[in-house]
Formats: C-alpha cells, sequence, structure tokens
C-alpha cells in the first residue's frame, strides 16, 4: 500500500513539472511581459509605471537563461518562476497585491458552504432517480424521463440562473437574490437558492451516468443467480445493483471531490459569494494574471489529488483490488 | 540567444493577433467563407457517399432510418446548418459586403429601440411611437429584430463547433491511433502529454489560453481545440487497441502491408463510427462552451452576434420595468434547441452503430 502511494507520487512529479512549463509558456513566453504589464496596468501607462510593475515583480529578468556578465546564469524569469511554484509559493495578485495563499483560504470557505451540500444532495437525488428509472425501466416514463435528462444537460448554467433568480427572487420575493453573509444559520437563506439550481444543472447529466451504469450491472450474471432464486425485483436492486453500483459510481463520483474547494465560476458571480470562483471571475474582468496562473496550477494539484484518492477509494469499495 | 526575447515576442505577437482576428476583422479574401461553406458541403456529401459502400455504416443507416427521434433531431441540425451557412455566404454589395442571411431578410425595418413580440408601438412607457412593422419575436435595445439576430447568431454557435473540430479532431485521432499502433515511447509520449493538459481542470485551461491569445472566433476554437483532443485520443487509442487484437491486423501485417496502409485502410475505417459519434456529440459542448465562455467575458469580442453575448446583455434588461425577456428567451431557446438536437442525434447514431449500449 505505502509503495504504491510512493509510486502513485513519483509518477506525479512529471506532470507537475509538465504543468509548470505549460503554464509559464503560456503566460511568458505567448505573450510578452511587457505586453501582459500593458494589459494589467491599461495602454496609456507611462514606460516607467510599466518598468517599476515588472521590476516589481521579478518580470524583467532575461527570459530563460542570464546571459548578462556578472550575473549569475541561474538568476532569470523561467528559474525564479520554475523555484517558486516548486516550493508551492502562489504569489501575489497582480492588481492588489495580496498574497493569493491568502486569497485563496479566505475564499474556500464560502465555496465550500455552496458546493459541498449541493455535491451531496445531487449526488443523493441523481443515484435515487437512477435506481427508480432503472426499477421502472423501458416503460413510457423511463424513456420520457430519459428524454428529460438530455433536454436538462442543453441547457447553459447562466440561462438556469437567470430563469431561477428572476423566478424564485421576483416573482416569489421570498429568498434574496444576490448577496452573501457569513452569520450561522442565516447564511442558509443566502445559499438555497444556489444551491438548487446547482444541483438542477447537474442532474440531467449525473441521472443519465448513474442510469447507464445501474442497468449495466442489471445485466451480470449474479443479478439473474439472484432472480433465480426468488429475490425480489426491489430487494435485487437495492441490496445487488445499488451496492454493486455504487463501487464503479465511486470512480467516477471521488475525483471531482477536491474541486468542490474551487467553488462554481458562474454561480458565485451571479449571486455574489465570495469563493474562489468568485475570485477567478474577477480575475478574468481584471485582468489578473497572477490568479489565473496559480489556479491553474493549484487545480492540477487538486486534479491528481483527486485521482490518487479513487485509487484508494476504489481499494477500500471493493475487496477483490489490492494496491501494491 | 541574447536577442532571441525580442525577436520572439515580435513574431509571437504578429501571430497572435493574426489568429485572434482572422474572423473577425475582414482582412480575409470576401470568397473565403463561401469556400469553406462548399468544402464543408462537398465533405457532409463524402461522408455519406462513403457510409452507404461500409456494411456497417449501411446497417446503421437503416436502423437510424427506424429511429423517428433521431430523424427529428437531425433535421432540427440540419436546419441551424443552412442557417449558419447562408450567414456565412457574403456578397459584395456597393455599401459593403452583405451576407446571404442578411439580404434574404433585408425587408424587416430597424426600429429606434425596443419593441415587444408582434407590438404596434415601441417599447417606452411615456412616448410609444408606432413601429414600422410588427415583429414577431420584437426587436433588441438598438431596435434590431430579435428573430433575425437570433438567426445570425447561429453563425457563431457553428463556426466554433466547425473549426474547433477541425482541430481537436485530426489531433486527438493522428495521436490516439499512434499511440495504439506502435505502443513503446510513442505511447508513452502521448499519454504523458493527455495527462498534463487533463491534469489541468478544462475552464481553467480554456480561460488561461483565451486570456492570454486575445478574444476572438479563431482564438477561441484554437483554445477548445487544444484541450478538447484529448478525450478523442484517449477514446480512438483504447478502440485501436482493442482492434489492434483482432486477425484482420495480423492478417495484414503477415501480408506485408505498409504501417501506413494498415493505419489508413484498416484501423482508420474500423474507428471512424467512433470518430463520427464523438464529433456530434462534442458539437453540441462545443457550442455550450462558446456562450459560457462569451459569457464569462473571454469569448466573441462585441460586435459578433452570439447566443452567449446576446444572453449576456439580457441580464440587465430582466431588471427593466417593463421586462424585456424575449431577447433572452429567443438566444435561449435557440441555443437549447440546437445543443438538444445534436445530443439526441448523437445518442442515436451510437445507438444505430451498437444497439446494445444502454444510453
Amino acid at each position: 500500500m505505502f509503495s504504491y502511494l510512493l509510486r502513485r507520487l513519483l509518477f506525479f512529479v512529471p506532470i507537475v513539472a509538465g504543468v509548470m512549463l505549460l503554464t509559464f509558456a503560456l503566460f511568458f513566453m505567448v505573450q510578452s511581459p511587457k505586453a501582459m504589464a500593458h494589459r494589467v496596468l491599461g495602454p496609456k501607462a507611462t514606460p516607467k509605471a510599466v518598468e517599476l510593475w515588472l521590476h516589481n515583480r521579478g518580470y524583467d529578468k532575461p527570459l530563460l537563461i542570464n546571459q548578462i556578465p556578472d550575473q549569475p546564469w541561474h538568476d532569470s524569469l523561467f528559474i525564479s518562476q520554475m523555484r517558486r511554484l516548486a516550493t508551492f509559493d502562489l504569489g501575489r495578485s497582480d492588481v492588489t497585491g495580496r498574497p493569493l495563499s491568502e486569497v485563496f483560504r479566505q475564499g474556500a470557505l464560502p465555496s465550500l458552504l455552496l458546493t459541498v451540500p449541493a455535491f451531496l444532495a445531487g449526488l443523493a437525488m441523481s443515484v435515487g432517480l437512477a435506481l427508480y428509472l432503472v426499477f421502472i425501466r423501458n416503460a413510457a416514463a423511463d424513456l420520457f424521463a430519459s428524454l428529460l435528462c438530455v433536454a436538462l444537460m442543453s441547457v447553459p448554467v447562466m440561462v438556469y440562473v437567470i430563469f431561477g433568480q428572476y423566478l424564485v427572487a421576483q416573482v416569489f420575493n421570498y429568498f434574496p437574490a444576490f448577496g452573501f453573509q457569513l452569520n450561522g444559520w442565516s447564511t442558509a437563506k443566502f445559499l438555497f437558492l444556489p444551491i438548487a439550481l446547482m444541483i438542477v444543472s447537474g442532474l440531467g447529466a449525473d441521472v443519465r451516468l448513474f442510469r447507464a451504469l445501474f442497468l449495466e450491472e442489471l445485466g451480470q450474471d449474479y443479478i439473474r443467480t439472484a432472480r433465480a432464486k426468488g429475490v425480489s425485483s426491489a430487494v435485487v436492486l437495492l441490496r445487488h445493483v445499488l451496492k454493486n453500483g455504487l463501487i464503479n459510481l465511486i470512480t467516477l463520483v471521488v475525483a471531482s471531490l477536491p474541486f468542490l474547494i474551487m467553488g462554481s465560476l458562474l454561480l458565485e458571480n451571479f449571486f455574489g459569494i465570495p469563493g474562489l470562483g468568485n475570485v477567478l471571475f474577477t480575475a478574468i474582468q481584471m485582468p489578473d494574471f497572477a490568479v489565473v496562473q496559480a489556479s491553474v496550477f493549484l487545480g492540477s494539484l487538486l486534479y491528481l489529488g483527486g485521482l490518487l484518492l479513487t485509487d484508494l477509494c476504489y481499494a477500500w469499495a471493493d475487496p477483490r483490488i489490492r494496491l501494491h | 540567444m541574447t536577442t532571441l526575447p525580442q525577436d520572439w515576442f515580435i513574431k509571437i505577437d504578429a501571430l497572435r493577433s493574426a489568429v485572434s482576428d482572422w474572423l473577425t476583422r475582414s482582412f480575409l479574401p470576401i470568397w473565403l467563407p463561401n469556400l469553406a461553406v462548399l468544402l464543408g458541403t462537398l465533405l457532409l456529401a463524402l461522408l455519406v457517399w462513403q457510409g452507404n459502400r461500409s456494411e456497417r455504416w449501411a446497417t446503421a443507416w437503416r436502423r437510424l432510418r427506424g429511429d423517428r427521434l433521431g430523424q427529428a433531431a437531425a433535421v432540427v441540425a440540419s436546419l441551424f446548418l443552412v442557417v449558419g451557412s447562408l450567414e456565412t455566404v457574403v456578397f459584395p454589395t456597393e455599401t459593403g459586403s452583405r451576407t446571404l442571411l442578411q439580404m434574404l431578410l433585408s425587408g424587416i425595418p430597424q426600429e429606434k429601440g425596443y419593441a415587444a413580440p408582434m407590438a404596434t408601438h415601441a417599447l417606452s412607457v411615456s412616448d410609444p411611437k408606432p413601429l414600422f412593422t410588427r415583429h414577431i419575436l420584437g426587436t433588441d435595445a438598438l431596435g434590431r429584430d430579435t428573430l433575425v439576430q437570433t438567426l445570425r447568431a447561429t453563425r457563431s454557435a457553428l463556426w466554433i463547433g466547425g473549426l474547433t473540430s477541425l482541430v481537436y479532431i485530426p489531433l486527438g485521432v493522428l495521436l490516439g491511433i499512434l499511440a495504439a499502433y506502435y505502443r513503446g515511447w510513442v505511447d508513452d509520449l502521448v499519454q504523458y502529454l493527455y495527462s498534463t493538459i487533463a491534469a489541468v481542470p478544462e475552464i481553467l485551461m480554456l480561460v488561461a489560453i483565451l486570456m492570454v491569445l486575445g478574444k476572438g472566433l479563431g482564438t477561441m476554437s484554437i483554445a477548445l481545440g487544444i484541450t478538447g483532443w484529448v478525450g478523442m485520443a484517449r477514446l480512438i487509442r483504447g478502440e485501436t487497441l482493442r482492434q489492434m487484437e483482432r486477425p484482420y491486423v495480423a492478417a495484414a501485417k503477415a501480408m506485408g502491408q505498409s504501417h501506413w496502409k494498415i493505419l489508413t485502410r484498416h484501423l482508420l475505417p474500423n474507428v471512424m463510427h467512433l470518430i463520427v459519434i464523438k464529433f456530434v456529440l462534442g458539437f453540441s459542448g462545443l457550442v455550450l462552451a462558446e456562450a459560457v465562455l462569451s459569457y464569462l467575458g473571454v469569448g466573441a469580442p462585441v460586435g459578433t452576434p452570439s447566443w452567449g453575448t446576446i444572453i449576456d446583455a439580457s441580464r440587465s434588461e430582466l431588471s427593466r420595468e417593463p421586462v424585456v425577456w424575449w431577447n433572452l428567451a429567443a438566444a435561449s431557446f435557440a441555443l437549447f434547441l440546437l445543443v438538444l438536437s445534436l445530443n439526441i442525434l448523437g445518442d442515436a447514431l451510437r445507438r444505430a452503430f451498437d444497439p446494445k449500449s444502454n444510453t
């Protein structure tokens, strides 16, 4: 087990290095640091202001290798950026100058308050619905529901949000349409609508996927055995199909767990929730390249964490699987 | 080496501005979009013709003929294709170039501002002036007919889907099939490449690329292509690995056929149906992505009619009094209809090629 984890982590090293190279190439080689400074400071910024901006961030160093005499060869933009990322230093915001580790830590809680309840409730609902559809499989209602799932998948998130916000907030006028306060239980009333919208926007795809997963399980030999010895179809579904289907489901779902911390780009912006999604949205509008660069790096670490988590959960849920 | 940065950045900047503007600014020759429509039509005809000759395709075609829902979806998707093509074909006139769709719908006058669907007077509480004509779906802030604008926006969606497919399908298929055929270091390299790109969450990757490259339909299709080939390469690699174990590959090898011939004559036709299914389903994802990216402000530039930008603009319209809902409704519905029909068509194709599949 331990040696498996170690090997897996070693396998991640070249991938993280690849992501680091990719972000450097994208942010510093495809556009010049000078062009970046102009886009942050505005096209009319004086050359002096641009030079100061570049110098403060160390962006005025030679790009790849320092060849200026009397300076060490490793004092270059590439090596300093790589060194920074390798020590998990996320840097500072281009606009406010705040350390990004602090910005991200502050945004994590509101994001988690939105995504964790939405994830849990959404998972429970889609598993339940999928199981029911498998129970009534090939009935008219099942076929209609499958079509409805495709329809739900075909609506972009922002349309859900705009209609939801308009209907619930302006017509019923019960939940606040916008705003956020971290204040004990009263936070919940700000979160109700975004959580509901997040569940609805993900429901179609999830129900469809889980339905296919359970149907596949239904074709297995052990199901036929269970039916042959007289187990009722409800018990087969709840005891055999659900349990064994969940093993496959884990591999699909667990990988997305680390991303709950990133929040939701569109929902947080629409509802003014100061989470990580909103941080990114603001960074896109500004533009704040340091935030986007740090998010890309952080996102890849979360993805790899998700892969590791999936392996561990799979081994835990399915006794046939041993990690060595 | 010391001069690399300056030279490099000048070249890169020129390339970048050329790529990001190539569709939105008209420095391209006027016949190019027309040629693209012509080639697209020919490609589609070739695919159908080729398909009829292969047995697997003929069976799938027969099954599709029995699938009413799939047929309806195909008709709707084709209608969008026709509208998008009409908006792409341009003709030079005395007052600048105009598209075929604009010329066909040129009888609809432009009003001064908002007008509700089928209204006879402009949308104004204090001074409702009479309109030139009734508009079926009303007009937008500049008085342009909402139906016409929505139809014109089809072009952006189709261009994004089409151009991105031109980037990601050849890349994904080539790398996937080569990795599975040659194995060894080629496979390792391809797997490393797509693991690295897949490690960055897709939306972050898209935003980062578009922020650096700049807005535009051209850059958007490049960004979507860079993230999109991964799924295709994985799919094709997996299927090719399975095909490699079939006897026909061993037979072809034993007969001394060249690598190139085995790849193009034997392996490619046997994974072709997966490419088509993925293309149709992927197209719907791309249309949705275009809307979301335009909404985020990194997608279609101002002035390009696109469902994403119409939806973005209509956010403020909802808080007006009286409420202006028709722009949002029209753009959302058109987007929904195209994505839905592509999803249904993709599923129907999958069922037609593999009747045992569950979805």
